[in-house]
């Protein structure tokens, strides 16, 4: 056996690392050694040195500095407003939800002890006893029904007042029980109420500057646009947590000065590291990428209503994945199936094969359509993450097939106002959300509020809400199954891959898992983390 | 002073203020043919026309534009800077410490680089043709022509990346000491001055050597006085109003024209803010930015113009 190998770098060891905190066993690791290429020799090495570093006891103490990609004047401390990657990192550190949603996927319990129903229509939420706000108030259920019912009302700004609309009976049982009604069965709630925008505020609250939750730090600095400074809150209920003394937030725009930071020390971690810079931070001892593929996306939009069938899925066999993969985002994506499902969530669809790439097929399909010799006008934008590469990529396919794709670059303010969901052919990019529900609802149902292609099946809606309300899993699976079938062939919107978010942390940086909301252990990174002295 | 010269001054003044008023509606005006305003902006992807509509209302956003900008007009001529859209916090604190912070950065660039710039200027006019001049005018036009963003990017990869001995971004909230002000400030500051002074530099050299060459230098030179009190005393009063005017046009840049190196070095200023502020389209913010960048600008060229008046042999 030996203890050099080589193509290995530290994001492998991450990626190892993660799976076993994912209770990955023996055999699943070599297997996935095996599948990319490794000696099964190497495998017993890596293992013990995985399984040393996810044993290390957490140190507690320390100040950690990490930075964001976008915050601005608009930046807040009231999680129903919360909008950028930055709000979302403060807000959890700050407050508490009644569920949460772990590393597997799964929902967990958090303020709530117990999340209750027969019919998935009537939940009996009960609260965890003993909790205590920052500013020594005990959490009551008049605390949760102000928090949830706040998103109904429209002078709030709530970006999940569409998700909310579906409760329309919250009310408190006694100090410690809500009952939440819902208008029509879902079996999502426990996901649902892990969202980040549902966190949970005290009643009452006006002024969310103090930042007043249940949460695992108590704000110290706030000040929009520039950072956000928490201290550990040693009341807080969950014990051991959380391990750092105090985390400071801020965001660095420039994607180049947020690795600079990185490697000189500044921060001991920046989120979304350029693909292109990868090397930079993957190749050195004192750093590492954290990588995770949790279901994020940039997709291609054809609008049904003004483009003709034959010519999306001609367009869909034009799409070359895997160069889009290897060129457009520089290896970190997998391959997407047209349907915004990935593999990270246990709904995902394995059996359903993305289209290959093949241009004589393509053609014939727009040779029905006829739509070659025409000028047909793509919309691109930096607004959508790596969309003009993609738009390229396409292109040139295009052209060699005698298709001529018009790319049209705009600028990338006032793009999701202007261009997205209005131009004929046009980008999107859509962020990881929990459930397939929320994809399918948000996204394909036929009143949709964001139907990128405007995709209408009256089959396909009565499918969502007959998924929507069971309790039984594997029933549900199979909708899911033929609904994501259903998505892939017949909506206009191309999704080549899920795109990898690598964040560059420190190698001190300890205790950071993957988690299906997103990087930064879907933004409560700081809860969790040590930092190794 | 005699009342000419009073006379102008306050003309100057005058046109001032009604430049300001200018800007303040020309700003305006431009934000509002920018595209969403703050509640599609503020629910961003969740904007559906339902709940725009609602946060519009809720944010008296749905009343005419032009009777919000009167609105924040009266505020402003009352002291009453208003709140932002976006967050709900009173203007005069979100713009506060940033601008304090803005003038620090302004401050120490002004006190490195004009004494610096004109002493190179002078230095290198009054040694007109030497090597020391070509050199200074070689270094100058090299500085001018290299823009300040890769002046600072490599300036981190080097200082901070490689060598680590300075800090890639400023944590100007963390200066406790001397060091640390060194630490945080050296990099932005050594980038700005290299912006500025290559103007003041060219400027002062150009006006000094046209004065040197006037009769009544000359007549000095014969009458025997000194290299240094010819310039000092005759020559640099005289070409007083160019350079001042130089230096207003360079220091403005200050104000408001940093985003470049507050974006690489984070640092928080007020141009960041209201860069932010456009893409919030929080129109009292934008607004408020406008006017201080606006009267920071005035500021400057009216002591400017207020110097040349006063430095005017004709008029004194």
């Amino acid at each position: 056996m030996t203890d050099t190998i080589t193509n290995w770098t530290k994001s492998d060891d991450a990626r190892i690392e993660d799976a076993i905190r994912r209770g990955a066993t023996r055999r699943d690791l070599l297997r996935m050694m095996l599948a990319s290429g490794v000696a099964l020799s190497a495998g017993g090495v890596l293992f013990g040195r995985a399984e040393q570093a996810v044993a290390a006891t957490p140190v507690s103490g320390g100040h950690m500095k990490a930075a964001g990609i976008s915050s601005s004047n608009a930046d807040t401390l009231d999680p129903a407003k919360a909008s950028l990657g930055t709000d979302y990192a403060r807000c959890c550190s700050l407050y508490n939800r009644l569920t949460f949603i772990d590393g597997t996927g799964e929902p967990q319990m958090e303020l709530a002890e117990k999340l209750e129903t027969k019919d998935a229509k009537t939940w009996t939420v009960t609260l965890r006893k003993g909790v205590t706000f920052h500013d020594g108030k005990t959490l009551t259920s008049a605390d949760v029904v102000f928090a949830l019912k706040r998103h109904l009302n429209p002078a709030v700004g709530s970006k999940v007042a569409k998700i909310a609309a579906q409760m329309s009976e919250i009310k408190a049982i006694d100090p410690n029980t809500v009952e939440i009604v819902l208008n029509a069965p879902n079996a999502d709630l426990p996901f649902i109420l892990a969202l980040h925008h549902f966190m949970i505020v005290q009643d009452g609250t006006v002024d969310f500057s103090k930042g007043n939750g249940t949460g695992a730090f108590v704000l110290e600095t706030f000040e929009p646009g520039v950072r956000s400074i928490v201290k550990k809150n040693t009341n807080y209920w969950k014990p051991g947590l959380p391990h750092l003394d105090s985390f400071e937030f801020f965001a660095i725009p420039d994607a180049t000065a947020r690795v600079n930071a990185l490697l000189a020390g500044d921060v001991q971690f920046c989120s979304s590291v350029d693909p292109r810079a990868a090397k930079l931070v993957d190749g050195q001892k004192d750093f590492r990428l954290s990588r995770s593929t949790v279901g994020q996306y940039t997709n291609l939009n054809i609008r049904l209503d003004m483009n003709k069938p034959d010519f999306v899925t001609g367009m869909k066999y034009l799409v070359d994945r895997e160069q889009i993969i290897a060129a457009a985002l520089r290896g970190f994506g997998d391959v997407g199936n047209d349907q915004p499902i990935s593999q990270a969530n246990v709904f995902h669809n394995p059996d359903l094969k993305p289209k290959e790439f093949d241009p004589d097929k393509a053609k014939h399909y727009f040779e029905k359509a006829g739509v070659l010799g025409q000028s047909i006008p793509v919309i691109a934008s930096d607004a959508a993450d790596f969309s003009i590469d993609m738009a390229m990529i396409i292109q040139a396919s295009g052209a060699e097939i005698g298709l001529n794709l018009d790319v049209q670059r705009v600028p990338s303010d006032g793009y999701w106002d202007k261009y997205w969901l209005k131009a004929p052919i046009h980008f999107g990019n859509i962020n990881p959300r929990p459930t397939p529900d929320i994809y399918f609802s948000l996204l394909y149902a036929s009143d949709a509020p964001w139907n990128e292609s405007q995709y209408k099946s009256p089959k396909f809606d009565s499918m969502m809400l007959e998924a929507r309300g069971l309790l039984d899993q594997a029933k549900r699976h199979e909708i899911y199954n033929e609904m994501q079938t259903m998505i892939s062939e017949e909506a206009g919107t191309i999704i080549p891959a899920y795109t990898t978010n690598a964040d560059g942390i420190s190698a001190k940086v300890k205790g950071l898992e993957v988690n299906a909301l997103g990087g930064m252990m879907g933004y409560a990174m700081a809860e969790y983390v040590w930092l190794e002295p | 002073m005699n009342a000419e010269i009073a006379g102008m001054i306050g003309k100057r003044l005058l046109l001032s203020l009604i430049t300001l008023l200018i800007v303040s509606f020309a700003v305006f005006f431009a934000t509002n043919m920018l595209p969403g305003d703050t509640a599609t902006i503020l629910l961003g992807q969740a904007a559906t026309p339902e709940a725009v509509a609602g946060l519009r209302h809720a944010m008296h956003l749905d009343e005419p534009a032009l009777l919000r900008f009167l609105r924040w007009l009266m505020g402003v001529l009352t002291g009453d800077l208003g709140t932002s859209y976006a967050n709900n916090m009173p203007i005069a604190q979100l713009i506060g410490y940033r601008f304090v912070n803005t003038m620090e950065l302004a401050g120490i660039t002004t006190l490195v680089a004009v004494p610096l710039a004109m002493t190179l200027g002078i230095t290198a006019a009054v040694l007109r043709g030497t090597l020391y001049d070509r050199i200074v005018t070689v270094l100058t036009i090299g500085v001018i022509s290299v823009p300040e963003f890769v002046v600072a990017s490599t300036a981190v990869l080097i200082f901070a990346v490689y060598l680590k001995w300075l800090p890639a971004i400023s944590f100007v909230n963390e200066v406790h000491s001397l060091s640390d002000l060194l630490r945080m400030y050296t990099m932005p500051v050594v980038t700005l001055t290299f912006v500025v002074s290559a103007q003041i530099i060219r400027m002062t050299r150009a006006a000094v050597i046209e004065t040197l060459s006037m009769p009544y230098a000359e007549m000095a030179l014969l009458k025997g006085a000194s290299r240094s009190r010819i310039v000092l005393k005759h020559a640099l009063p005289n070409s007083l109003g160019p350079i001042v005017n130089a230096l207003a046009l360079s220091l403005s840049y200050l104000i408001g024209g940093v985003i470049i190196i507050e974006t690489i070095f984070n640092y928080p200023g007020i141009a960041k803010l209201m860069v932010d502020a456009v893409a919030t389209r929080d129109l009292p913010l934008i607004q408020t930015c406008a006017v201080i960048f606006c009267l920071g600008y005035l500021i400057l060229i009216t002591i400017a113009d207020i110097v040349a008046i006063l430095s005017n042999p004709r008029l004194r």
